[in-house]
């Protein structure tokens, strides 16, 4: 017996939107099952997990905060893989946009202004690009894989911030701890709504996915991301330049994830410090391909992904489950909807060996 | 014992983990799939060889386990990627999500337990050398398992007749098709093989390393074998000597910090990622060279045309 | 048919946890967020250790539910407002990045008692409580110099903050008091917890000639090769005698249990009042593991040395102490100010290392 695929004349647009649900409903059919094993109630469980987190306002405006990088980042990267560049590096990228975006803040601090917030949130963004220029520079020029430089550099991002923070930006008042100096009020991301936590990142995820949504529907760059990222050799032949893409895509998820950790560390902490981000950049890569590299698709994976880490809190406290639990739904949701993508390009045929036997084929 | 010999030690330690997992990725690389995986099936491999050891009392059945449960974990990357043609990069980090969360819920009843540490073996005679025989020849199952690797997977890839084959499936998956060569059998094989390795590597962490079981032990040793990959222009040899270059850089900084030598610590843990990052630039640079020894066919999906 | 089936499966879930809920509604909530995983062997297994002495002291009187593995940064300040809004009378923030978070949440809920570990920041309902690890460190750095014939003990040491500097200036405060020259290496691993880094910064410095090994990281990764090679090692934050049946000579064991049942008969009482504690051997906030593995007047002194700081006998950082860059710190007799020590940036004679300014 053999799984064969048949590619599909045409994409499966009943799948396209079957396809995540249905991964959704596996990952809640074995998650229940796993809880089962570990001796709780899956109905319990899964009630804390998913609808719990949905029930007060404090908690919606927690899930935007979470779900807001994860989004901002994702979009950008969504623009990189979807032309086959391979930006692994966004945690990186992130981590820098935040340090240049706290230049203002930090070194400058007596300077107050309404010009502050919008000036440092650009140079949040030029930081990230510059430092995913990197990766770019190096794959345009001397042909390097970019998923490992970008990785790379993720790591001396980190131990610069590191340093940057235990260093150079300390606080002198904050009694030699590696923080730098609380950020102004002016220097604060403010909030959108006096109901809670959420600040303006949000909007700029939701502004992010707007954009790049109409981009790609309807600009000429918009479709050339989609044929270089399916043939170069096409793109070539339609004038478009692959390497100048490397550019433009890099660039750009590089400043949406500096936008990002600036705004993460303005609006949701207020200073800058080691633990300014616990992995968001490589959480995105998962809201990426959980969304399937589609702005709208993000914006609801982003939510689907800030829900599993609300609802895990809450399930600890709930129930009793460890925290781990958590990444475990999350791989698993990861690993059901790439599966059930396939059914989007492919149909799925079992064959049995008899059968093949008669019909004859190329020798094997 | 001498200082050098000491050090060395320390460093072969350090590398022979890098080494054993890079060589299971560089054969997978080589058939043309990207496994982003490792570090998941590291972890893997390391919490059910300590489990493993726990249970039954001896780190060779450890290191068994974790060479199976490496190869079984990578039998799930291996589905989605070749049978059900996911895009192999989502598919790999997703294994490592996976595994991160599942090591850690195995490995909860294993906190603190004493390790049980591989003893090393002596090579009657040949430990004897002055210098190189305790360097080389008194070390643990890893180490010889490690060389035997390198030198098995070169002449594989190179002198073997289904090494060819498993070249040519990463050079141009449909020519190699058309000639009859079954590449999806071929590249299935591959990924087991890049699992087990991976999980042998992880069993190494446990049972010699530090033996014992924590948390994400594998601390990001997964991604660098990947670099390690690419850095050896996927030729094992180049693996091996880039593997041991990083061990030492590893080791390296942490003696110049002991020696009082100064420099910010930061700095010094950047090192290994800077040295990645300037020998991936030297070895890409070359366009040809880069050409010649990248399976061209990597990390794209491979569906038989009917 | 099925949406059915679900809703009512959610609403009996609902009514389920009202009634769980109202059931546990009579017992006082004193709550816990951990930074690490309860099962870490090191820092937060420590406080988990604590509550469940808590839980089983109070058990009648209290719950104490606990949230584990949050990161600090902006996962902590929701993890701390959920809790708040839970209904938790006290809650325990255990880790130094959780201060910030602690801060703002402590100002929304002014109903709501908090106590941050090892932090400065204090409120009307916040208070902070740490641990005279230091104490401890001197004792070791005694023990270290007496037992060491290099004259040189090797320092795993994880970040440059105050805390850990502090050790370090203990260790050394302790080591001179038996000899005056004995040196110190130190190797920053810039990790609170990685077993393979830790067992690294180990083997390089035993091979660089240290013959005595502490650390200021969580793992048993140090006292593993200690035991291997044969040399003395000291523990941290917990027992490590399993790891090192003959390499540990002491270790500096966090036990947070009487610290917390102190604090929450407190709130029971209604006395509860915000503060800067900062307990140390006397309260039994951290207990100095058997001392093992050395010479019976080793072990004499060690324990004079212990009986001294309990009474308030002795204090380790008391004058004359010179800074590493030689200038006067305290005088003859003058004592430390804990504002000093809690802050503290700089590295007293004798020791052999670059602080990162």
């Amino acid at each position: 017996m053999r799984i064969e695929l048949e590619k599909r004349p045409q994409v499966s647009k009943l799948f396209s939107y079957l396809s995540p649900l249905l991964a959704l409903g596996l990952t809640i059919f074995f998650g229940a099952i796993m809880f089962a094993l570990l001796g709780k109630d899956p109905v319990e469980a899964l009630y804390s997990f998913f609808v719990e987190p949905l029930l007060e306002v404090w908690s919606l405006h927690e899930l935007l905060i979470k779900a807001a990088p994860l989004i901002l980042i994702a979009i950008g990267l969504s623009v990189c893989y979807q032309s086959n560049n391979w930006n692994i590096g966004a945690e990186g990228q992130f981590t820098i946009g935040a340090i240049t975006g706290s230049i203002l803040p930090v070194m400058f601090h007596e300077w107050h202004s309404v010009a502050v917030l919008p000036l440092m949130l650009v140079m949040g963004m030029i930081g990230g690009a510059l430092y995913a220029g990197i990766p770019a520079l190096l794959k345009t020029r001397f042909n390097t894989n970019e998923i490992l430089t970008s990785l790379m550099l993720v790591y001396i991002a980190q131990l610069f911030l590191d340093w940057m923070v235990r260093g150079p930006w300390r606080d002198p008042n904050g009694h030699n701890f590696p923080v730098t100096v609380s950020f102004s009020r002016e220097a604060v991301l403010p909030e959108v709504l006096a109901s809670g936590r959420a600040h303006w990142e949000i909007i700029f995820a939701l502004v992010a996915a707007l954009l790049v949504w109409l981009m790609r529907r309807y600009t000429l760059k918009g479709f050339e991301i989609a044929v270089l990222g399916q043939s170069e050799r096409a793109g070539r032949f339609a004038g478009f330049s692959s390497k100048r893409m490397v550019w433009f895509s890099m660039l750009f998820s590089g400043a949406l994830a500096g936008l990002a950790g600036i705004s993460e560390a303005s609006g949701s902490i207020g200073n800058l410090q080691p633990s300014l981000s616990p992995g968001y950049g490589f959480t995105a890569i998962i809201v990426a391909f959980l969304g399937r590299l589609n702005p709208l698709g993000i914006v609801a994976a982003g939510l689907v992904l800030a829900l599993t880490y609300l609802g895990g809190e809450g399930a600890q406290l709930a129930i009793g489950v460890s925290d781990k639990v958590t990444r475990v739904f999350q791989g698993l949701l990861l690993f059901f909807v790439l599966s059930c993508d396939t059914l989007i390009h492919y149909k799925l045929r079992i064959v049995w060996a008899k059968a093949r036997a008669l019909g004859g084929g190329p020798a094997q | 014992m001498t200082m050098t010999i000491a050090i060395l030690l320390t460093v072969i330690t350090a590398a022979t983990p890098l080494v054993i997992a890079a060589i299971g990725e560089l054969v997978t690389e080589r058939s043309g799939v990207i496994n982003l995986g490792v570090e998941g099936m590291m972890i893997v491999g390391a919490v059910c060889a300590f489990a493993a050891a726990q249970m039954s009392g001896s780190p060779y059945v450890g290191a068994l386990a974790g060479v199976v449960a490496g190869a079984g974990y990578s039998l799930l990357f291996g589905f989605l990627t070749l049978t059900l043609v996911a895009n192999q990069v989502a598919t790999g980090l997703a294994l490592t999500i996976l595994g991160l969360g599942i090591s850690a819920m195995i490995g909860e009843n294993f906190v603190g337990a004493p390790g049980i540490k591989m003893q090393p073996i002596a090579i009657p005679g040949l430990s004897q050398i002055p210098f190189l025989g305790p360097l080389l020849f008194r070390q643990d199952l890893f180490f010889y398992l490690s060389m035997a690797l390198i030198i098995g997977v070169n002449w594989f890839l190179f002198k073997s007749r289904s090494g060819l084959k498993l070249r040519a499936i990463g050079d141009n998956h449909a020519s190699a098709h058309a000639l009859g060569i079954h590449v999806l059998r071929t590249r299935y094989l591959a990924v087991l093989f890049g699992g087990a390795c991976c999980g042998l590597a992880g069993a190494q962490l446990s049972l010699v390393y530090t033996p014992q079981w924590v948390e994400n032990m594998s601390a990001g040793r997964g991604w660098i074998a990947l670099a390690l990959v690419v850095f050896a222009s996927w030729r094992p040899w180049r693996l091996l000597a880039g593997g041991y270059l990083f061990g030492a850089v590893t080791i390296g900084q942490m003696h110049a910090q002991a020696l009082g030598l100064g420099i910010p610590s930061q700095l010094l843990s950047a090192m290994p990622y800077v040295a990645t990052i300037v020998v991936l630039i030297a070895i890409s640079h070359n366009r040809r060279t880069t050409l010649i020894n990248t399976p061209a066919s990597l990390g794209k999906p491979f569906v038989p045309e009917r | 048919m099925k949406k059915l089936a679900l809703a009512l499966a959610a609403s009996a879930a609902t009514l389920f946890s009202f009634a769980v809920s109202a059931e546990a509604a009579d017992k006082t909530k004193v709550c816990f967020i951990y930074v690490g995983s309860k099962t870490d062997g090191g820092w937060t297994q420590a406080h988990e250790l604590g509550r469940q002495q808590l839980e089983k002291e109070l058990g009648d009187k209290i719950e104490a539910p606990f949230l584990e593995s949050v990161p600090e940064g902006p996962d902590a300040e929701r993890a701390i407002e959920r809790m708040a809004r839970s209904g938790c009378a006290l809650i325990f923030t255990t880790s130094f990045g959780f201060m910030d978070p602690t801060i703002k949440v402590a100002e929304k809920f002014p109903d709501v008692k908090f106590e941050h570990a090892t932090g400065f920041k204090t409120a009307a309902n916040v208070g902070t409580y740490n641990s005279r690890f230091y104490e401890g460190r001197y004792i070791i750095g005694q023990i270290a110099a007496k037992m060491s014939k290099t004259g040189t003990a090797g320092y795993i040491a994880s970040f440059p903050i105050p805390e850990v500097v502090m050790g370090i200036n203990a260790f050394e405060q302790g080591a001179k008091s038996v000899n005056k020259d004995f040196k110190m290496k130190v190797i920053w691993v810039n990790t609170w917890f990685d077993a393979g880094k830790e067992a690294d910064a180990a083997k390089a410095l035993i091979d660089q000639g240290v013959d005595i090994l502490t650390q200021h990281t969580d793992t048993t990764g140090p006292m593993q090769v200690a035991q291997e090679r044969g040399i003395k090692a000291f523990g941290q934050a917990s027992d490590m005698i399993s790891a090192g049946p003959t390499a540990q000579l002491t270790a500096i064991e966090d036990t947070w249990g009487a610290y917390y049942i102190k604090r929450v008969n407190a709130l029971l009482a209604g006395t509860w009042k915000a503060e800067q504690s900062w307990d140390g051997l006397k309260d039994g906030i951290l207990t100095m593991a058997p001392y093992t593995n050395m010479p019976d007047d080793v072990k004499a002194m060690a324990e004079d040395t212990q009986r001294k700081i309990e009474s308030g006998e002795l204090h380790p950082f008391t004058g004359p102490i010179n800074k590493q860059d030689g200038s006067v710190w305290l005088k003859e007799g003058e004592v430390s100010e804990d504002a000093t020590l809690l802050g503290m940036n700089f590295y007293i004679e004798g020791v052999d290392d670059k602080l990162p300014q």
